[in-house]
C-alpha cells in the first residue's frame, strides 16, 4: 500500500501557482525526499499533506486518508517536524512532550514509558528537566523529531530538518531518523535543498517552481546526467590507454599527464584497472555526477542561482502574504 | 522497542465518544499549559501585582487629597482607595485576561501555534482550552489581591470570596473570548499596541473602576453601557463594599442586579467564544 498518493496536486496564492499539478506516490517504509530551492513549492505541498493548507485541485491521500476530508483522521496518523521551532520554549523538554501526548490522545498510562523511550533515541533524556529555551538549535531540532514520533505516526513529515544546524549534528540527526525508519518502518517524507541530504532517500523527488521535473532513486537520476569519469595517471600512459582500450573497450583521452575515460560505475571500475593494467597506476581520481548537477541538466541552473531569481523570490514571499499561508 | 510501537491510526477505530474524549483532553492539556506557563513567569506575577498597588496607593490617595470634598459628595463615607478596590481587582483581572488571549499571537509568532493547530482535535476545543486557561490566570491573579482586603477593612467571608471568585471567572471568561478574537485577526504584536490603546484601555477607563457610573455626561454613560467590563466591576464593587456604592448599572428606570449583570457577560461570553471559534476553524 502506498503511504502517501498524490494526483494533481495544485495549490494557488491569488495570481501565483505553488504547487503545480504535481503527482506522486511513497511507498510504505520509504524515505522520500522532495528537493528543490527555496520557493519551489516544497513547503507548500508538505503543508497540504499535513492538512494545514486545503488544496486548490487535485487530491492527495495520507495513510489511505483524504487530506482535505479526513483531517482528524490524517492528523492522527502523522508525525511533523516544522521547518520553524515549534516548540514552547517556556516549558520543559518533558512538559513539550506531555503537551503533545494529551494533544495526540496518547493513552495516559502510556504516557511516561513513551515519553522516556521517545527521549532516550534523541539522547535528550538527562536533559529532560530543562527550560526549552537553553537547549541547543540541535537540541531543539531532536526534540522536535522525538515529539514528532511520540504519538507512533505511519508517516513522519520533516520539513527541512537540518537547516541552521552544523554538519556534525546534521549527521548525527539522520543517524536518529534513519534508525528510527528502520526499526518502526514508518514512511518519512522529506524536503531538503541540501543536495548531500537528499542522498539520504530512497527516491527523491525534485521540484522546481511548482512541478516536479524528476522523480527517480538519487543513483538512476544520476546516471540521467552521464557516467562517471575515472581519469588516472600511470607510469606509461600510452600502454595503460592501448591496454585499456584492448581489456575494457573502452576510449581514452589524453588530459595534461592523465587519462580520462567514462565507465558506467566509477566504484567498481576502478580497482579492476588498477589491478589488471601492466603498468603501476600512481593516483586515481574519480567523478561521480551529483545531484547538483541533476539539477542544473533538469533546470538549466544551478540550485543556489535559483534561490537567488527573483521569481522563486516572489513564490516565497507570496506564500508568506496569503494569510496564515506559511 | 519494536515490539511495543503500533502505528497510530485515524478515526475510523474511533467512535464519536472517543472523539469527545480526546477533544477533553485537548482542552485540558491546553489549560494546563496556561497554568504552567503562569507559574514560571515570576516577572509577569510581580508586575501584574505591581501595577495595581501602584493604582491603588499613588491614584487612590492622589485623588483623594486633590478632590476630597467631591469625592465625599459620592462616596459617603468610604474612602476612595476603598472605593477603587474592586475596580483593580477588575483591572488585573481584565489585563491578565486579554494578556493570555493575545499571547496567541505570540505562540504564531514563535510557531509554537502550528503545534496545536495540527493536533488531532477541533479548532473549537483549542479556543475553549486557551479561554479556560486565560480565565483561570485572570482569576487567580484577581484572588491574590483579595489579600488587602483587611488592610483597606473590607471584610471577606468564605461565602463572599467564592462568589467573588466565580465573578473573576466570568468577567476573565467574556474577555479573554474578546482577546482570542482578536489574536486571531491580529498578525503582529505592533497590532497589538493599537488594540490596547483604542480598545483596552478605554474598557478599562469607562467600566466605572475609577469612577461611579452616576451622574456623568449622556454621551458617556451610554458608552459605559457597552463596556463589557462594567458588568463585572459593579457586582464585585456590591459584594465587597455593599449596594450603596454599587446601585446597578441603569437601563431606563431599572438598576440591574448581579444576577442580570452575569447574565449579559455569559451572553457576551458566548457570542465571542462562537465567533473566536469560526475565526479560528477557517485559519489554515
Amino acid at each position: 500500500m502506498s503511504s502517501i498518493e498524490v494526483v494533481g496536486l495544485t495549490k494557488r496564492f491569488g495570481p501565483l501557482t505553488a504547487v503545480d499539478d504535481v503527482s506522486f506516490q511513497v511507498e510504505e517504509g520509504e524515505v522520500f525526499g522532495f528537493l528543490g530551492p527555496n520557493g519551489a513549492g516544497k513547503t507548500t505541498t508538505i503543508n497540504i499533506l499535513c492538512t494545514l493548507l486545503r488544496p486548490t485541485a487535485g487530491s492527495a491521500r495520507v495513510a489511505g486518508y483524504d487530506v482535505a476530508s479526513q483531517k482528524d483522521a490524517v492528523r492522527q496518523s502523522i508525525g511533523l517536524v516544522f521547518q520553524d521551532p515549534s516548540l514552547d520554549d517556556r516549558l520543559t523538554a518533558y512538559e513539550n512532550m506531555r503537551f503533545h501526548a494529551h494533544l495526540y490522545n496518547v493513552p495516559g498510562k502510556e504516557h511516561a514509558r513513551r515519553i522516556e523511550e521517545t527521549l532516550r533515541v534523541v539522547d535528550l533524556w538527562d536533559r529532560r528537566n530543562g527550560i526549552v529555551r537553553t537547549f541547543s538549535g540541535g537540541m531543539r531540532r531532536r526534540l522536535e523529531i522525538a515529539r514528532g514520533m511520540l504519538h507512533y505516526p505511519r508517516v513522519l513529515f520533516l520539513d527541512e530538518p537540518t537547516i541552521g544546524l552544523d554538519p556534525q549534528t546534521r549527521e548525527n540527526l539522520w543517524d536518529y531518523i534513519l534508525e528510527l525508519q528502520r526499526t518502526h518502518n514508518i514512511t518519512i517524507f522529506m524536503t531538503t535543498h541540501y543536495m548531500e541530504e537528499a542522498e539520504h532517500c530512497n527516491r527523491i523527488g525534485i521540484i522546481d517552481q511548482g512541478k516536479v521535473v524528476a522523480l527517480d532513486t538519487p543513483d538512476a537520476l544520476k546516471r540521467m546526467v552521464g557516467a562517471d569519469i575515472v581519469s588516472i595517471r600511470t607510469e606509461d600512459n600510452e600502454r595503460a590507454a592501448r591496454e585499456i582500450r584492448e581489456r575494457f573497450g573502452l576510449e581514452t583521452q589524453q588530459e595534461d599527464s592523465r587519462i580520462r575515460m567514462e565507465v558506467a560505475d566509477g566504484a567498481e571500475f576502478i580497482p579492476k584497472v588498477v589491478c589488471e593494467l601492466g603498468v603501476a597506476v600512481l593516483s586515481v581520481d574519480l567523478h561521480r555526477p551529483t545531484l547538483d548537477d541533476v539539477f542544473l541538466k533538469l533546470t538549466g541552473r544551478a540550485i543556489r542561482e535559483a534561490e537567488a531569481d527573483p521569481l522563486s523570490f516572489m513564490r516565497l514571499h507570496g506564500r508568506l502574504w496569503g494569510r496564515g499561508g506559511r | 522497542m519494536t515490539a511495543t510501537y503500533t502505528p497510530a491510526t485515524g478515526l475510523p477505530t474511533r467512535g464519536r465518544r472517543a472523539s469527545l474524549e480526546a477533544n477533553a483532553r485537548g482542552v485540558y492539556i491546553i489549560w494546563y499549559r496556561e497554568l504552567m506557563r503562569y507559574r514560571r513567569d515570576r516577572a509577569r506575577l510581580i508586575s501584574s501585582l505591581g501595577q495595581p498597588l501602584l493604582f491603588l496607593i499613588v491614584f487612590g490617595s492622589g485623588l483623594t487629597a486633590s478632590l476630597g470634598g467631591g469625592l465625599k459628595d459620592q462616596l459617603g463615607n468610604v474612602s476612595y482607595v476603598r472605593f477603587l478596590f474592586p475596580g483593580i481587582i477588575a483591572m488585573a483581572v481584565l489585563f491578565t485576561a486579554v494578556f493570555s488571549a493575545i499571547s496567541i499571537v505570540w505562540d504564531r509568532e514563535f510557531g509554537f501555534l502550528r503545534e496545536v493547530l495540527v493536533a488531532p482535535i477541533s479548532r473549537a476545543s483549542v479556543v475553549l482550552g486557551k479561554a479556560v486557561g486565560g480565565s483561570t490566570v485572570a482569576m487567580l491573579q484577581g484572588a491574590i489581591l483579595l489579600v488587602l482586603a483587611p488592610v483597606l477593612g473590607v471584610t471577606l467571608g468564605p461565602l463572599i470570596v467564592l462568589k467573588l471568585l466565580g465573578l473573576m471567572f466570568l468577567t476573565a471568561f467574556a474577555l479573554t473570548s474578546l482577546g482570542i478574537l482578536i489574536a486571531a485577526r491580529l498578525q503582529s504584536m505592533e497590532a497589538f499596541q493599537m488594540i490596547m490603546n483604542f480598545l483596552i484601555m478605554p474598557m478599562f477607563f469607562l467600566s466605572g473602576a475609577f469612577f461611579p457610573l452616576r451622574s456623568l455626561p449622556a454621551w458617556m454613560s451610554v458608552i459605559t453601557r457597552l463596556d463589557p467590563v462594567a458588568y463585572g466591576v459593579d457586582p464585585m464593587r456590591r459584594l465587597l463594599l455593599g449596594a450603596d456604592l454599587a446601585p446597578g448599572i441603569r437601563i431606563g428606570n431599572h438598576h440591574l442586579g448581579t444576577a442580570e449583570d452575569c447574565l449579559i457577560l455569559a451572553v457576551f461570553a458566548a457570542v465571542m467564544m462562537l465567533l473566536a471559534m469560526r475565526a479560528f476553524e477557517s485559519q489554515e
